[in-house]
């Protein structure tokens, strides 16, 4: 079991190891910071002599290697864009985006399992026809298209929702800042949490309507329907219990992407979180930035998945034998 | 029933009253300053954050003229031209009540020269600077530099006692890796002085009690809301929602629909930028041609049938929807030195220029590669792309190639393209800038932008010359025997001088700064 866990850990040093030499090798593909760190009166002896000093001549195995003997003493470099420590401006925008990722993901969970529930005992009628054509229709248009369409209707039409931004912010502790406290952090958070949450919101509603019409159909429920049950509690107390299961594994996965994939509804609402800066580090060629992101990004899903393995080996016993998994 | 007119109602107030107060201006444009270190960067967005904080020795007003700021005169002394005098304001405090004199001139101009500087070039005429007393600067040049003036239009100066202070006497430097005090707080002597800031997020600004020119400017701002907006739907969308009132870079398909809106204006002024294409003219051989042994761009007549074959009106009703002025210099026209004849289009004669291809020996065409930037101009790729037709129907075939601008400049800067797309902006207003980038043959220190390989010993002589050249008017002769040759070299091919638009709530009156910064000193509200 010891050696099951310790082949799992040097797995995912391995996939982390990977992810940053993946990384270095398509940042020399991004451009080249030089330009947009030295404006236009530079000389070429000025773009020579900042390259040298940011090892931009080096190779990029050389340059991955200076990055990770400096990440592992927690120094992830200095931002080419901001000129400050790059694990801070990560950090200062952080908390923008978790908030965002755990409203939406409080949003997609309550209203998915609702009208999951909802569909799958109204199993026809006008509503559930409703609802399972606006989420079609919602799944399959693209995230920056729905963002632009509630900006448009509820920000320029209705006047009633801000259309960027994060409203007003009140620190709590000494990084975190939120805006759930104050009136215009609320409303700000709206638009982004729906944008960003509508997605998983009618994959969990399509998965609990089908695993839901599924249990209907068991034995147990046809016997306390015999029995003489009420509708409501063979509905609540038998059936949703045996369906959020599976629902809740996929959920815990799709957390994970919500964060990673803030990255577009960021950039519609201006919303200041780390997808943001993702992007903008990007158009500038900000590598330590870049770099920074994306290790986070994969030390988030690795330790998901490693944890999420950790919970498969206390619950099936056929991982523990002394062959491992696979 | 009533209570649908109350809702009406009140969003007819919300969307009258786009002004939060009477006096907070909101303001968006789609980046953010990268520091408020005042030295580190040369860079747009920076610069105009900073020239609400810190002022520099003369500034150019909204017009581009240049005005008084903290030197009330300057000009070269009569009898030693090599050296400026500059008579400084009397009774400026900073914004934490420190008085400003000429030591922090002294301390600002030093720092700015210092090798993590990114404002020395604009410099580098200087051989040293003197404080006589403490209302008066001496700058000595190497040699004459008539227009030393016009590169001190962004340099802005700082409190000496507040640097040494704070520990940032030397410049933001990305080597040392710390974020220094300047980076992030500011104490200028500007109209507005710094609240607070979140980088990429928010910064709020509010009027300076004791700045020195109350009475002078009419200041009726008095709070602002900075907030960088990169998404340019969002941008538009929050103007005509309200939530801010000014912004720039509006896009220029949303400008109809801004302009609609009752409560809302759109208003431009052509920019201080040209765009153009350059070509390399010099190398025996092109890398991305498929003519073997011979580089068609050395051709004069090619390059000349080229600049006939754009067709520059077509460009600006169709691609920038009326939203740029035609070119026929790359110069944009507040320059010395630009004069109507040069910027006379050339006309657009498909035939003639088809015979001149055929003259020269390419009547069965050519293939090129044309680089362009995908995210730096307006419309930048599709002005490539409707180039790329114009150039098929003289037998061209050009194959275009548009990237991100990070992957683009560093192209003609390693001289990778043969055809490529460039705007430029000329902050002195003298054409000596164009041509010491642009025209000078690529050496270390000059013609770092000269991506035509074009190299001229006679020109270059000529160039150099005009930074120490004091009798204007000879000086103004050679700028218009260089533009004479360049013109004549088809050194480039000019399309259109960028239009500058930005959008406001009625509210905001102003007019539109050429080198896109605002300057809320100078902004009146109705």
């Amino acid at each position: 079991m010891i050696s099951y866990i310790v082949k799992r850990a040097l797995q995912s040093v391995l996939v982390l190891l990977a992810v940053g030499f993946v990384a270095f090798g398509m940042f020399r593909f991004i451009g080249d910071p030089i330009d947009n760190m030295l404006g236009q009166e530079r000389t070429d002896a000025d773009i020579e002599r900042l390259r040298e000093i940011l090892g931009l001549n080096d190779p990029f195995l050389v340059q991955y290697w200076n990055f990770l003997k400096g990440a592992l003493q927690g120094d992830m470099g200095v931002s080419f864009r901001q000129g400050r420590p790059a694990l801070d401006i990560i950090l200062d925008r952080l908390p923008a985006t978790l908030e965002l990722a755990m409203v939406s993901a409080t949003f997609a969970m309550v209203v998915g399992i609702f009208l999951g529930i909802y569909t799958a005992i109204n199993r026809k009628g006008p509503i559930t026809n409703f609802i399972l054509t606006t989420s079609l229709i919602g799944v399959s248009l693209p995230t920056f298209l729905i963002g632009i369409l509630l900006i448009y209707l509820f920000a320029v039409e209705l006047k009633w929702l801000p259309s960027f931004g994060r409203g007003d912010v009140v620190p709590v502790g000494d990084w975190w800042t939120t805006g759930l406290l104050t009136a215009s952090g609320l409303k700000s958070l709206i638009l982004p949490a729906i944008t960003l949450g509508l997605y998983q919101m009618t994959l969990i509603m399509r998965l609990v309507r089908s695993e839901m019409s599924e249990v209907l159909r068991q034995d147990y429920i046809r016997f306390a329907r015999a029995r003489g049950l009420k509708e409501r509690a063979i509905n609540f107390r038998h059936a949703v219990k045996n369906t959020l299961i599976p629902v809740i594994t996929v959920a815990g996965l799709q957390i994970g992407s919500i964060i990673a994939f803030s990255i577009i509804t960021e950039t519609v609402f201006q919303w200041p979180g780390v997808g943001l800066l993702f992007i903008d580090s990007v158009q500038f060629v900000d590598i330590p930035v870049m770099a920074s992101y994306l290790m986070m990004i994969s030390v988030m899903f690795v330790g998901i998945n490693f944890i999420v393995d950790m919970a498969y080996l206390a619950i099936d016993p056929r991982l523990r034998g002394g062959k491992g998994g696979n | 029933m009533i209570r649908k007119v109350t809702i009406a109602a009140q969003a007819a107030l919300l969307a009258s009253t786009g002004l939060v107060s009477a006096e907070t201006l909101n303001w968006a444009r789609a980046g953010d300053s990268l520091t408020l270190d005042p030295h580190a960067q040369n860079e747009g967005p920076t610069h105009a954050l900073a020239h609400q904080i810190y002022e520099p020795l003369l500034i150019r007003d909204m017009t581009g003229q240049m005005v008084p700021a903290l030197a009330t005169e300057w000009g070269p002394n009569a009898d030693d031209p090599n050296v400026w005098t500059f008579k400084l304001r009397e009774g400026v405090t900073y914004h934490d009540g420190a008085a400003f004199d000429s030591e922090d001139v002294l301390f600002s101009l030093e720092r700015a020269q210092s090798e993590d500087s990114d404002m020395k070039e604009l410099l580098n005429s200087i051989k040293e600077v003197r404080a006589p007393d403490a209302s008066t600067i001496e700058i000595e040049t190497d040699g004459p530099n008539p227009i030393l003036a016009n590169n001190l239009t962004n340099l802005f100066i700082m409190d000496k006692g507040w640097a040494e202070a704070n520990d940032v006497v030397k410049v933001q430097d990305f080597e040392g890796g710390e974020e220094t005090f300047a980076s992030r707080n500011a104490n200028g002597t500007g109209p507005y002085k710094l609240t607070s800031r979140a980088p990429d997020s928010l910064t709020e600004l509010e009027a300076f009690d004791g700045y020195w020119g109350k009475g002078e400017f009419p200041l009726e701002i008095t709070k602002i809301k900075y907030t960088p907006i990169k998404n340019a739907a969002t941008r538009v969308a929050a103007l005509l929602s309200g939530e801010v009132d000014f912004i720039q870079d509006v896009p220029v398909q949303d400008l109809g629909r801004v302009d609609a809106d009752e409560n809302l204006k759109v208003i431009k002024a052509p920019q201080n930028r040209v765009i153009f294409f350059g070509l390399n003219l010099g190398d025996d051989d092109l890398t991305t041609d498929d003519v073997e042994g011979a580089n068609p761009f050395a051709d004069k007549r090619v390059r000349q049938a080229m600049n006939m074959a754009i067709n520059r009106e077509a460009i600006m009703k169709v691609v920038m929807r009326d939203q740029s002025i035609p070119a026929g210099v790359a110069m944009p026209p507040f320059v010395n030195g630009w004069t109507e004849a040069l910027d006379t289009i050339p006309s657009n004669d498909i035939e003639a220029a088809k015979a001149l291809v055929a003259e020269a020996g390419y009547g069965d065409g050519f293939t090129v590669t044309l680089h362009c930037p995908n995210d730096r101009y307006i419309n930048d790729e599709a002005i490539c792309q409707a180039a790329v037709g114009m150039m098929a129907q003289i037998g061209i075939t050009v194959n275009l190639d548009a990237k991100p601008k990070a992957q683009h400049f560093p192209q003609i800067n390693n001289l990778e393209t043969d055809f490529y797309m460039l705007g430029w902006g000329v902050p002195t207003y003298d054409s000596e800038y164009i041509f010491n980038f642009l025209v000078h043959t690529k050496t270390e220190n000059r013609g770092s932008w000269n991506g035509t390989r074009y190299s001229n010993p006679d020109i270059d002589a000529k160039i150099v010359s005009l930074a120490s050249e004091t009798d204007l008017a000879k000086r103004d002769a050679t700028i218009a025997e260089i533009w004479a040759a360049v013109q004549d070299e088809i050194l480039y091919l000019p399309i259109h001088h960028q239009v500058l638009n930005w959008g406001m709530s009625n509210k905001v009156e102003t007019v539109v700064d050429p080198e896109d910064v605002p300057k809320f000193k100078y902004f009146t509200l109705n």
